[in-house]
Protein backbone atom coordinates (compact mmCIF):
# COMPACT_ATOMS: atom_id res chain seq x y z
CA UNK A 1 0.00 0.00 0.00
CA UNK A 2 1.33 3.59 -0.31
CA UNK A 3 1.37 5.37 2.87
CA UNK A 4 3.71 7.82 1.68
CA UNK A 5 2.35 11.05 1.73
CA UNK A 6 -1.32 12.66 2.78
CA UNK A 7 -2.23 13.44 -0.83
CA UNK A 8 -1.35 10.09 -2.34
CA UNK A 9 -4.48 9.65 -3.90
CA UNK A 10 -3.14 5.75 -5.17
CA UNK A 11 -5.37 4.03 -2.01
CA UNK A 12 -7.63 1.44 -2.68
CA UNK A 13 -10.46 -0.51 -0.85
CA UNK A 14 -7.33 -2.84 0.02
CA UNK A 15 -5.57 -0.89 2.08
CA UNK A 16 -8.41 0.26 4.61
CA UNK A 17 -7.88 -2.36 6.66
CA UNK A 18 -4.32 -1.12 7.34
CA UNK A 19 -5.45 2.05 7.61
CA UNK A 20 -8.07 1.55 10.05
CA UNK A 21 -5.07 -0.56 12.01
CA UNK A 22 -2.93 2.87 12.29
CA UNK A 23 -6.29 3.90 14.74
CA UNK A 24 -6.52 0.50 16.64
CA UNK A 25 -3.46 -1.41 15.72
CA UNK A 26 -5.14 -4.49 14.49
CA UNK A 27 -5.60 -5.26 11.20
CA UNK A 28 -8.86 -7.32 12.61
CA UNK A 29 -11.73 -5.50 13.37
CA UNK A 30 -14.76 -6.91 14.27
CA UNK A 31 -18.87 -6.05 12.23
CA UNK A 32 -19.60 -3.74 14.62
CA UNK A 33 -15.99 -1.27 13.77
CA UNK A 34 -16.68 -1.96 9.91
CA UNK A 35 -20.46 -2.38 9.65
CA UNK A 36 -19.87 0.70 7.52
CA UNK A 37 -16.96 0.52 5.74
CA UNK A 38 -18.10 -0.86 2.22
CA UNK A 39 -21.11 1.39 2.31
CA UNK A 40 -18.44 4.69 2.95
CA UNK A 41 -15.77 3.33 0.29
CA UNK A 42 -18.68 2.88 -2.74
CA UNK A 43 -19.77 6.37 -1.27
CA UNK A 44 -16.78 8.23 -1.37
CA UNK A 45 -15.09 6.26 -4.60
CA UNK A 46 -17.91 5.95 -7.18
CA UNK A 47 -21.01 8.22 -6.06
CA UNK A 48 -20.45 11.72 -4.10
CA UNK A 49 -18.93 14.49 -5.78
CA UNK A 50 -16.46 15.89 -3.64
CA UNK A 51 -12.63 16.06 -3.01
CA UNK A 52 -10.28 17.55 -1.34
CA UNK A 53 -10.40 20.33 -3.51
CA UNK A 54 -13.83 20.64 -3.34
CA UNK A 55 -14.50 21.39 0.40
CA UNK A 56 -15.28 24.65 -0.22
CA UNK A 57 -17.03 24.98 -2.98
CA UNK A 58 -20.80 25.02 -3.25
CA UNK A 59 -21.76 22.53 -5.98
CA UNK A 60 -19.83 20.10 -4.06
CA UNK A 61 -22.15 16.80 -2.85
CA UNK A 62 -22.74 16.83 1.27
CA UNK A 63 -22.26 13.60 3.03
CA UNK A 64 -23.53 13.77 6.69
CA UNK A 65 -22.25 10.97 9.14
CA UNK A 66 -24.84 11.09 11.87
CA UNK A 67 -24.16 7.50 13.09
CA UNK A 68 -20.37 9.02 14.79
CA UNK A 69 -19.84 5.90 17.27
CA UNK A 70 -17.15 3.74 15.42
CA UNK A 71 -15.59 5.82 13.23
CA UNK A 72 -12.32 4.79 11.78
CA UNK A 73 -13.75 3.59 9.10
CA UNK A 74 -14.90 7.38 8.21
CA UNK A 75 -11.48 8.49 8.88
CA UNK A 76 -9.62 5.33 7.23
CA UNK A 77 -11.87 6.53 3.77
CA UNK A 78 -10.86 10.42 4.91
CA UNK A 79 -7.15 9.02 4.60
CA UNK A 80 -7.61 7.17 1.64
CA UNK A 81 -9.39 9.94 -0.32
CA UNK A 82 -6.96 12.26 0.67
CA UNK A 83 -9.19 14.60 3.00
CA UNK A 84 -7.15 13.57 6.16
CA UNK A 85 -3.62 13.22 6.53
CA UNK A 86 -2.40 9.02 6.74
CA UNK A 87 -0.03 10.55 9.55
CA UNK A 88 -2.63 11.65 11.92
CA UNK A 89 -4.62 7.86 11.97
CA UNK A 90 -2.01 6.38 14.62
CA UNK A 91 -3.06 9.58 16.98
CA UNK A 92 -7.07 8.78 17.24
CA UNK A 93 -8.70 9.40 20.58
CA UNK A 94 -5.47 11.55 21.84
CA UNK A 95 -5.48 14.76 23.39
CA UNK A 96 -3.74 16.84 20.48
CA UNK A 97 -5.56 14.60 17.55
CA UNK A 98 -7.57 16.50 15.55
CA UNK A 99 -9.53 12.59 15.13
CA UNK A 100 -11.96 11.91 17.95
CA UNK A 101 -14.21 9.03 18.31
CA UNK A 102 -16.96 11.22 17.37
CA UNK A 103 -16.16 13.36 14.51
CA UNK A 104 -16.14 17.09 15.06
CA UNK A 105 -16.54 18.76 11.68
CA UNK A 106 -14.01 21.91 12.86
CA UNK A 107 -11.21 19.12 13.44
CA UNK A 108 -11.70 16.56 10.18
CA UNK A 109 -10.99 17.79 6.89
CA UNK A 110 -14.10 16.76 4.84
CA UNK A 111 -15.94 16.08 7.64
CA UNK A 112 -19.85 18.06 6.96
CA UNK A 113 -20.41 17.57 10.30
CA UNK A 114 -19.77 16.79 14.13
CA UNK A 115 -21.45 13.60 15.29
CA UNK A 116 -21.93 11.22 18.49
CA UNK A 117 -25.02 12.11 19.94
CA UNK A 118 -27.34 10.25 17.86
CA UNK A 119 -30.37 11.25 15.70
CA UNK A 120 -29.06 14.84 14.80
CA UNK A 121 -27.62 13.88 11.10
CA UNK A 122 -30.65 13.78 9.46
CA UNK A 123 -32.36 17.16 10.50
CA UNK A 124 -29.70 18.43 9.38
CA UNK A 125 -29.06 17.05 6.17
CA UNK A 126 -33.04 18.15 5.57
CA UNK A 127 -32.14 21.75 6.50
CA UNK A 128 -28.69 21.29 4.22
CA UNK A 129 -31.09 19.90 1.44
CA UNK A 130 -33.52 23.05 1.75
CA UNK A 131 -30.05 25.25 1.82
CA UNK A 132 -29.10 24.10 -1.27
CA UNK A 133 -32.50 24.74 -2.91
CA UNK A 134 -32.85 28.22 -1.41
CA UNK A 135 -29.85 29.09 -3.45
CA UNK A 136 -30.54 27.44 -6.48
CA UNK A 137 -27.83 25.49 -6.07
CA UNK A 138 -29.29 22.44 -8.30
CA UNK A 139 -26.74 19.46 -8.54
CA UNK A 140 -25.48 18.82 -5.11
CA UNK A 141 -26.58 15.79 -3.83
CA UNK A 142 -27.29 15.28 0.45
CA UNK A 143 -26.44 12.17 2.23
CA UNK A 144 -26.98 11.01 6.09
CA UNK A 145 -25.54 7.59 6.98
CA UNK A 146 -27.59 6.56 9.95
CA UNK A 147 -27.42 3.39 12.08
CA UNK A 148 -30.63 1.05 12.46
CA UNK A 149 -30.44 1.37 16.04
CA UNK A 150 -30.35 5.54 15.43
CA UNK A 151 -33.40 5.00 14.09
CA UNK A 152 -34.67 5.01 17.59
CA UNK A 153 -34.63 8.59 18.19
CA UNK A 154 -37.39 10.04 17.19
CA UNK A 155 -35.67 13.18 15.46
CA UNK A 156 -35.39 11.08 12.82
CA UNK A 157 -38.58 10.63 12.07
CA UNK A 158 -39.62 14.38 12.57
CA UNK A 159 -36.81 14.26 9.36
CA UNK A 160 -37.83 11.46 7.86
CA UNK A 161 -42.03 12.16 7.94
CA UNK A 162 -40.70 15.85 6.49
CA UNK A 163 -38.95 15.05 3.28
CA UNK A 164 -41.39 12.63 1.96
CA UNK A 165 -43.91 14.87 1.97
CA UNK A 166 -41.46 18.07 1.06
CA UNK A 167 -40.71 15.87 -1.79
CA UNK A 168 -36.94 16.45 -1.09
CA UNK A 169 -35.58 14.31 -4.24
CA UNK A 170 -31.74 15.87 -3.71
CA UNK A 171 -32.02 14.37 -0.30
CA UNK A 172 -30.14 11.07 0.37
CA UNK A 173 -30.46 8.53 3.45
CA UNK A 174 -28.01 5.04 3.96
CA UNK A 175 -29.26 3.33 6.92
CA UNK A 176 -26.33 0.68 7.82
CA UNK A 177 -28.39 -2.34 9.82
CA UNK A 178 -26.19 -4.72 11.41
CA UNK A 179 -29.27 -5.96 13.72
CA UNK A 180 -28.75 -3.77 16.58
CA UNK A 181 -31.34 -2.09 17.65
CA UNK A 182 -33.13 -4.05 20.32
CA UNK A 183 -36.34 -3.65 18.61
CA UNK A 184 -37.21 -4.22 14.99
CA UNK A 185 -39.51 -6.01 13.13
CA UNK A 186 -38.25 -7.28 9.73
CA UNK A 187 -38.26 -5.06 7.02
CA UNK A 188 -39.36 -2.37 9.28
CA UNK A 189 -37.22 0.33 8.54
CA UNK A 190 -37.80 0.77 4.67
CA UNK A 191 -41.23 0.59 5.64
CA UNK A 192 -41.17 4.09 7.70
CA UNK A 193 -39.49 5.73 5.24
CA UNK A 194 -42.13 4.51 2.00
CA UNK A 195 -44.62 5.02 4.49
CA UNK A 196 -43.52 8.93 4.20
CA UNK A 197 -43.21 8.99 0.70
CA UNK A 198 -39.42 7.71 -0.13
CA UNK A 199 -37.87 5.78 -2.66
CA UNK A 200 -36.65 2.84 -0.81
CA UNK A 201 -34.23 -0.34 -1.65
CA UNK A 202 -33.11 -2.67 0.12
CA UNK A 203 -29.39 -4.15 -0.02
CA UNK A 204 -26.61 -6.21 1.06
CA UNK A 205 -23.99 -3.57 2.64
CA UNK A 206 -21.09 -5.90 1.51
CA UNK A 207 -22.13 -6.06 -1.94
CA UNK A 208 -20.14 -2.71 -4.12
CA UNK A 209 -22.26 -3.46 -7.05
CA UNK A 210 -25.57 -4.08 -5.59
CA UNK A 211 -24.69 -0.88 -3.45
CA UNK A 212 -23.99 1.46 -6.46
CA UNK A 213 -26.65 0.43 -8.41
CA UNK A 214 -28.92 1.41 -5.35
CA UNK A 215 -27.37 4.56 -4.09
CA UNK A 216 -27.32 5.40 -8.23
CA UNK A 217 -31.03 4.78 -8.95
CA UNK A 218 -33.66 6.99 -10.34
CA UNK A 219 -36.16 8.25 -7.29
CA UNK A 220 -37.71 11.76 -8.98
CA UNK A 221 -39.79 13.37 -6.92
CA UNK A 222 -38.61 11.99 -3.48
CA UNK A 223 -36.36 11.18 -1.08
CA UNK A 224 -34.29 8.41 -1.29
CA UNK A 225 -33.26 5.72 1.48
CA UNK A 226 -30.79 2.61 0.93
CA UNK A 227 -30.94 0.12 3.77
CA UNK A 228 -27.26 -1.61 3.69
CA UNK A 229 -28.20 -5.00 5.52
CA UNK A 230 -24.93 -6.01 6.99
CA UNK A 231 -23.82 -8.96 9.20
CA UNK A 232 -25.89 -8.54 12.84
CA UNK A 233 -23.63 -7.02 15.45
CA UNK A 234 -24.14 -9.70 17.84
CA UNK A 235 -23.07 -12.55 15.39
CA UNK B 1 -50.87 49.40 21.01
CA UNK B 2 -49.69 46.31 18.60
CA UNK B 3 -47.24 43.58 20.59
CA UNK B 4 -43.84 42.77 19.64
CA UNK B 5 -45.06 39.40 17.91
CA UNK B 6 -47.12 41.66 15.99
CA UNK B 7 -43.84 43.04 14.35
CA UNK B 8 -41.89 39.93 14.02
CA UNK B 9 -43.76 38.62 10.84
CA UNK B 10 -43.43 42.03 8.96
CA UNK B 11 -40.02 43.27 9.61
CA UNK B 12 -38.43 39.08 8.57
CA UNK B 13 -40.66 39.51 6.15
CA UNK B 14 -38.88 42.54 4.42
CA UNK B 15 -35.84 40.78 5.64
CA UNK B 16 -36.57 38.13 3.55
CA UNK B 17 -37.34 40.61 0.27
CA UNK B 18 -33.61 42.13 1.30
CA UNK B 19 -31.16 39.61 1.89
CA UNK B 20 -31.07 36.55 -0.24
CA UNK B 21 -29.31 34.52 2.96
CA UNK B 22 -32.65 35.53 5.36
CA UNK B 23 -35.00 31.49 5.36
CA UNK B 24 -37.47 31.51 8.21
CA UNK B 25 -38.25 28.17 9.55
CA UNK B 26 -40.97 27.74 11.68
CA UNK B 27 -42.85 24.67 13.46
CA UNK B 28 -46.65 25.56 12.79
CA UNK B 29 -46.52 28.84 15.17
CA UNK B 30 -46.77 31.77 12.93
CA UNK B 31 -47.02 30.44 9.73
CA UNK B 32 -49.76 32.63 9.39
CA UNK B 33 -47.91 36.03 9.35
CA UNK B 34 -45.73 34.77 6.54
CA UNK B 35 -48.43 33.48 4.20
CA UNK B 36 -47.23 36.31 1.55
CA UNK B 37 -43.58 35.97 2.48
CA UNK B 38 -44.02 32.58 1.63
CA UNK B 39 -45.21 33.35 -2.05
CA UNK B 40 -42.90 35.67 -3.02
CA UNK B 41 -39.65 33.74 -1.55
CA UNK B 42 -41.33 29.60 -1.29
CA UNK B 43 -37.97 28.21 -0.21
CA UNK B 44 -36.95 30.50 2.37
CA UNK B 45 -39.67 30.54 4.50
CA UNK B 46 -40.01 26.70 5.84
CA UNK B 47 -42.64 25.14 8.20
CA UNK B 48 -41.71 21.93 9.25
CA UNK B 49 -45.34 20.91 10.79
CA UNK B 50 -45.02 20.33 14.76
CA UNK B 51 -41.26 18.95 14.80
CA UNK B 52 -38.92 21.26 16.84
CA UNK B 53 -36.01 18.94 16.76
CA UNK B 54 -36.31 19.43 12.92
CA UNK B 55 -36.83 22.86 14.12
CA UNK B 56 -33.79 23.81 14.71
CA UNK B 57 -31.76 20.76 12.91
CA UNK B 58 -32.84 22.11 10.13
CA UNK B 59 -32.03 25.56 10.34
CA UNK B 60 -28.49 24.15 11.37
CA UNK B 61 -28.40 22.37 7.72
CA UNK B 62 -29.80 25.96 6.20
CA UNK B 63 -26.96 27.41 8.44
CA UNK B 64 -24.23 25.10 6.99
CA UNK B 65 -24.96 25.78 3.42
CA UNK B 66 -24.51 29.75 4.24
CA UNK B 67 -28.22 30.82 5.02
CA UNK B 68 -28.79 32.73 7.89
CA UNK B 69 -32.05 31.27 9.39
CA UNK B 70 -34.67 32.79 11.11
CA UNK B 71 -36.01 30.62 13.72
CA UNK B 72 -39.77 30.97 15.41
CA UNK B 73 -41.78 28.99 17.97
CA UNK B 74 -42.98 29.62 21.40
CA UNK B 75 -40.15 29.72 23.74
CA UNK B 76 -41.08 26.58 25.24
CA UNK B 77 -40.13 24.70 22.31
CA UNK B 78 -37.73 26.71 20.80
CA UNK B 79 -35.04 26.98 23.43
CA UNK B 80 -36.24 23.96 26.47
CA UNK B 81 -37.77 20.91 23.77
CA UNK B 82 -35.22 21.02 21.28
CA UNK B 83 -32.44 21.96 23.64
CA UNK B 84 -29.74 19.62 22.24
CA UNK B 85 -30.33 20.69 18.93
CA UNK B 86 -29.68 24.14 20.16
CA UNK B 87 -26.52 22.71 21.93
CA UNK B 88 -25.28 20.36 19.39
CA UNK B 89 -26.52 21.09 15.96
CA UNK B 90 -25.57 25.11 16.58
CA UNK B 91 -23.22 25.61 19.20
CA UNK B 92 -21.08 22.36 18.19
CA UNK B 93 -21.62 22.42 14.44
CA UNK B 94 -20.19 26.43 14.99
CA UNK B 95 -23.25 27.55 12.73
CA UNK B 96 -25.47 30.64 13.53
CA UNK B 97 -29.11 31.42 13.79
CA UNK B 98 -31.58 33.69 15.01
CA UNK B 99 -33.92 32.38 17.39
CA UNK B 100 -37.22 34.54 18.40
CA UNK B 101 -39.64 33.58 20.96
CA UNK B 102 -42.56 34.03 22.17
CA UNK B 103 -44.84 33.48 24.61
CA UNK B 104 -41.86 34.37 27.14
CA UNK B 105 -42.28 33.67 31.11
CA UNK B 106 -46.00 33.79 31.53
CA UNK B 107 -47.72 35.86 28.08
CA UNK B 108 -50.64 33.11 28.17
CA UNK B 109 -51.18 32.52 31.71
CA UNK B 110 -54.60 31.05 30.75
CA UNK B 111 -52.45 28.26 28.83
CA UNK B 112 -50.82 27.43 31.96
CA UNK B 113 -47.20 26.07 32.70
CA UNK B 114 -46.60 24.23 29.58
CA UNK B 115 -46.60 27.33 27.11
CA UNK B 116 -44.36 29.29 30.17
CA UNK B 117 -40.31 29.45 29.76
CA UNK B 118 -39.00 32.12 32.40
CA UNK B 119 -35.46 29.51 31.81
CA UNK B 120 -35.02 30.03 28.65
CA UNK B 121 -32.38 32.39 28.85
CA UNK B 122 -30.64 30.46 32.18
CA UNK B 123 -30.45 27.55 29.83
CA UNK B 124 -28.77 29.28 27.03
CA UNK B 125 -26.32 30.66 29.86
CA UNK B 126 -25.23 27.32 29.86
CA UNK B 127 -23.72 27.76 26.33
CA UNK B 128 -21.11 29.45 24.90
CA UNK B 129 -21.45 32.28 22.49
CA UNK B 130 -25.16 33.18 22.29
CA UNK B 131 -26.30 37.26 21.98
CA UNK B 132 -29.53 37.92 24.11
CA UNK B 133 -31.78 40.51 23.01
CA UNK B 134 -34.98 41.18 25.76
CA UNK B 135 -36.93 44.05 24.01
CA UNK B 136 -39.24 46.00 26.41
CA UNK B 137 -41.10 47.64 23.38
CA UNK B 138 -42.20 46.48 20.00
CA UNK B 139 -40.29 49.10 18.23
CA UNK B 140 -36.99 48.18 20.33
CA UNK B 141 -37.92 44.71 19.18
CA UNK B 142 -38.30 45.82 15.41
CA UNK B 143 -34.66 47.26 16.06
CA UNK B 144 -32.96 44.54 17.49
CA UNK B 145 -34.75 41.68 15.08
CA UNK B 146 -33.09 43.49 12.55
CA UNK B 147 -29.31 43.72 14.17
CA UNK B 148 -29.62 39.97 14.79
CA UNK B 149 -30.11 39.08 11.26
CA UNK B 150 -27.45 41.24 10.70
CA UNK B 151 -24.96 40.07 12.69
CA UNK B 152 -23.11 37.71 10.58
CA UNK B 153 -23.40 33.77 11.14
CA UNK B 154 -24.00 34.94 15.46
CA UNK B 155 -25.79 32.84 17.42
CA UNK B 156 -28.40 34.97 18.59
CA UNK B 157 -31.76 34.98 20.50
CA UNK B 158 -34.31 36.91 20.69
CA UNK B 159 -37.30 37.07 23.46
CA UNK B 160 -40.57 38.54 22.49
CA UNK B 161 -43.29 39.65 24.68
CA UNK B 162 -46.46 40.76 25.11
CA UNK B 163 -45.36 42.52 28.41
CA UNK B 164 -44.13 45.87 26.93
CA UNK B 165 -42.86 49.44 28.80
CA UNK B 166 -45.37 52.42 27.11
CA UNK B 167 -42.57 53.69 25.30
CA UNK B 168 -39.45 52.95 23.25
CA UNK B 169 -35.77 53.87 24.26
CA UNK B 170 -32.93 54.41 21.82
CA UNK B 171 -31.21 50.30 21.64
CA UNK B 172 -28.08 49.62 20.00
CA UNK B 173 -28.40 46.06 20.46
CA UNK B 174 -25.00 46.21 22.56
CA UNK B 175 -25.33 48.45 25.52
CA UNK B 176 -26.84 49.33 28.78
CA UNK B 177 -28.89 52.23 28.89
CA UNK B 178 -29.00 54.62 32.05
CA UNK B 179 -32.50 56.06 32.28
CA UNK B 180 -32.14 57.31 35.77
CA UNK B 181 -29.30 58.08 37.90
CA UNK B 182 -28.77 58.10 41.64
CA UNK B 183 -26.20 57.14 44.75
CA UNK B 184 -27.15 54.69 46.71
CA UNK B 185 -27.48 51.75 44.49
CA UNK B 186 -27.48 50.68 40.90
CA UNK B 187 -30.95 49.10 39.78
CA UNK B 188 -31.00 47.14 36.02
CA UNK B 189 -34.25 46.90 34.49
CA UNK B 190 -34.53 44.12 31.68
CA UNK B 191 -36.57 44.85 28.94
CA UNK B 192 -40.54 44.51 29.74
CA UNK B 193 -39.76 45.73 33.44
CA UNK B 194 -38.62 49.10 32.79
CA UNK B 195 -42.11 50.97 33.46
CA UNK B 196 -42.26 48.85 36.42
CA UNK B 197 -39.10 49.24 38.08
CA UNK B 198 -39.09 53.58 37.39
CA UNK B 199 -42.74 53.24 39.28
CA UNK B 200 -41.44 51.17 42.29
CA UNK B 201 -38.17 53.57 42.31
CA UNK B 202 -39.98 57.03 41.95
CA UNK B 203 -38.38 58.82 45.00
CA UNK B 204 -35.52 56.20 45.77
CA UNK B 205 -31.73 57.74 45.39
CA UNK B 206 -30.98 54.71 42.64
CA UNK B 207 -29.22 54.70 39.16
CA UNK B 208 -31.68 53.06 37.25
CA UNK B 209 -30.15 51.16 33.83
CA UNK B 210 -31.67 50.05 30.88
CA UNK B 211 -30.99 46.52 29.58
CA UNK B 212 -32.44 44.87 26.57
CA UNK B 213 -29.17 43.17 25.40
CA UNK B 214 -28.17 41.16 28.47
CA UNK B 215 -25.60 38.81 26.41
CA UNK B 216 -22.75 39.46 26.26
CA UNK B 217 -23.49 41.26 29.80
CA UNK B 218 -22.44 45.13 29.88
CA UNK B 219 -20.47 44.67 32.68
CA UNK B 220 -18.84 48.26 31.88
CA UNK B 221 -22.19 49.70 32.53
CA UNK B 222 -22.79 48.20 35.71
CA UNK B 223 -19.15 49.00 37.04
CA UNK B 224 -19.35 52.76 35.50
CA UNK B 225 -22.94 52.89 37.32
CA UNK B 226 -21.58 51.50 40.48
CA UNK B 227 -18.82 54.07 41.11
CA UNK B 228 -21.62 56.98 41.36
CA UNK B 229 -23.90 55.13 42.79
CA UNK B 230 -22.36 52.47 44.88
CA UNK B 231 -22.15 48.55 44.82
CA UNK B 232 -25.76 47.36 46.15
CA UNK B 233 -27.06 46.03 42.57
CA UNK B 234 -30.81 44.66 42.11
CA UNK B 235 -30.71 42.83 38.95
CA UNK B 236 -35.10 43.25 37.75
CA UNK B 237 -35.47 40.36 35.12
CA UNK B 238 -38.35 38.77 33.34
CA UNK B 239 -37.66 35.42 33.40
CA UNK B 240 -36.04 33.30 36.20
CA UNK B 241 -34.82 35.37 39.04
CA UNK B 242 -31.27 35.32 39.29
CA UNK B 243 -30.55 34.60 35.67
CA UNK B 244 -27.86 37.21 35.53
CA UNK B 245 -26.66 37.19 39.18
CA UNK B 246 -23.14 35.63 38.56
CA UNK B 247 -22.66 37.64 35.68
CA UNK B 248 -23.34 40.84 37.95
CA UNK B 249 -20.94 39.61 40.22
CA UNK B 250 -18.62 38.79 37.63
CA UNK B 251 -18.45 42.26 36.29
CA UNK B 252 -17.88 43.80 40.07
CA UNK B 253 -15.49 40.58 40.68
CA UNK B 254 -12.72 43.61 41.77
CA UNK B 255 -14.65 45.27 44.31
CA UNK B 256 -16.73 44.56 47.27
CA UNK B 257 -20.47 44.79 46.33
CA UNK B 258 -23.91 42.97 46.58
CA UNK B 259 -26.00 41.87 44.22
CA UNK B 260 -30.12 41.12 44.71
CA UNK B 261 -31.57 38.97 41.93
CA UNK B 262 -35.38 39.28 41.20
CA UNK B 263 -37.34 37.93 38.46
CA UNK B 264 -39.91 34.86 38.27
CA UNK B 265 -39.85 32.44 40.61
CA UNK B 266 -38.52 28.78 40.77
CA UNK B 267 -42.02 27.52 41.72
CA UNK B 268 -44.55 26.00 39.36
CA UNK B 269 -48.19 28.08 40.72
CA UNK B 270 -50.51 25.71 39.01
CA UNK B 271 -52.43 29.05 38.10
CA UNK B 272 -53.78 30.18 35.52
CA UNK B 273 -55.98 33.76 34.96
CA UNK B 274 -54.21 37.19 33.76
CA UNK B 275 -50.31 38.11 33.23
CA UNK B 276 -50.96 41.03 36.05
CA UNK B 277 -51.93 38.30 38.59
CA UNK B 278 -48.60 36.27 37.52
CA UNK B 279 -46.63 39.31 37.85
CA UNK B 280 -47.93 40.06 40.99
CA UNK B 281 -47.32 36.49 42.43
CA UNK B 282 -43.77 36.41 41.55
CA UNK B 283 -43.84 39.90 43.12
CA UNK B 284 -42.76 41.94 40.06
CA UNK B 285 -45.69 44.48 40.53
CA UNK B 286 -44.52 48.47 41.41
CA UNK B 287 -45.20 47.67 45.16
CA UNK B 288 -43.73 44.33 46.04
CA UNK B 289 -40.57 45.73 44.09
CA UNK B 290 -40.38 49.05 45.85
CA UNK B 291 -40.66 47.37 48.99
CA UNK B 292 -37.99 44.52 47.90
CA UNK B 293 -35.47 47.22 46.42
CA UNK B 294 -35.70 49.41 49.11
CA UNK B 295 -34.99 46.87 51.93
CA UNK B 296 -32.00 45.89 50.07
CA UNK B 297 -30.64 49.35 49.35
CA UNK B 298 -31.10 50.58 52.73
CA UNK B 299 -33.31 53.18 51.72
CA UNK B 300 -36.37 54.48 53.50
CA UNK B 301 -39.11 54.06 51.15
CA UNK B 302 -41.40 57.15 51.44
CA UNK B 303 -44.84 56.24 51.49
Amino acid sequence: MHMTNATDMTHTYADLPALMGLMTGDEKHGPAATSTLDVLWVLYDRVLRVSPERMADPERDRFLLSKGHGPMAYYAVLAAKGFVPVEWLPGFGSYDSPLGHHPDRTLVPGAEIGSGSLGHGLPIAVGTALGLRAQGLDEPRVWALIGDAELDEGSNHEAIAFAGPAGLDRLHTVVVDNSSATYARPGGIAARFEAAGWSALTVDGRDHEALYAAFTAPHPGRPHVVVARVEPKSA
Amino acid sequence: MDTMRDRFAPVVSRLLDEDPRVAVVLAEIGVDGFAEAARRHPDRVVNVGIREQLLVGAAAGLALTGMRPVVHTFASFLVERPFEQVKLDLGHQDAGAVLVSAAASFDWPAGGYTHMAPGDVALLDTLDGWTVHVPGHPDEAETLLRHAVAAGDDKVYVRLSLQSNGRALPVDGQRFRTVREGRSGVVVAVGPMLDTVLAATEGLDVTVLYATTVRPFDGEALRRAARAAGTDVVLVEPYLAGTSTATANDALSEVPHRVLGLGVGRRELRRYGQVEEHVAAHGLDARSLRERIGGFVGAAVPA
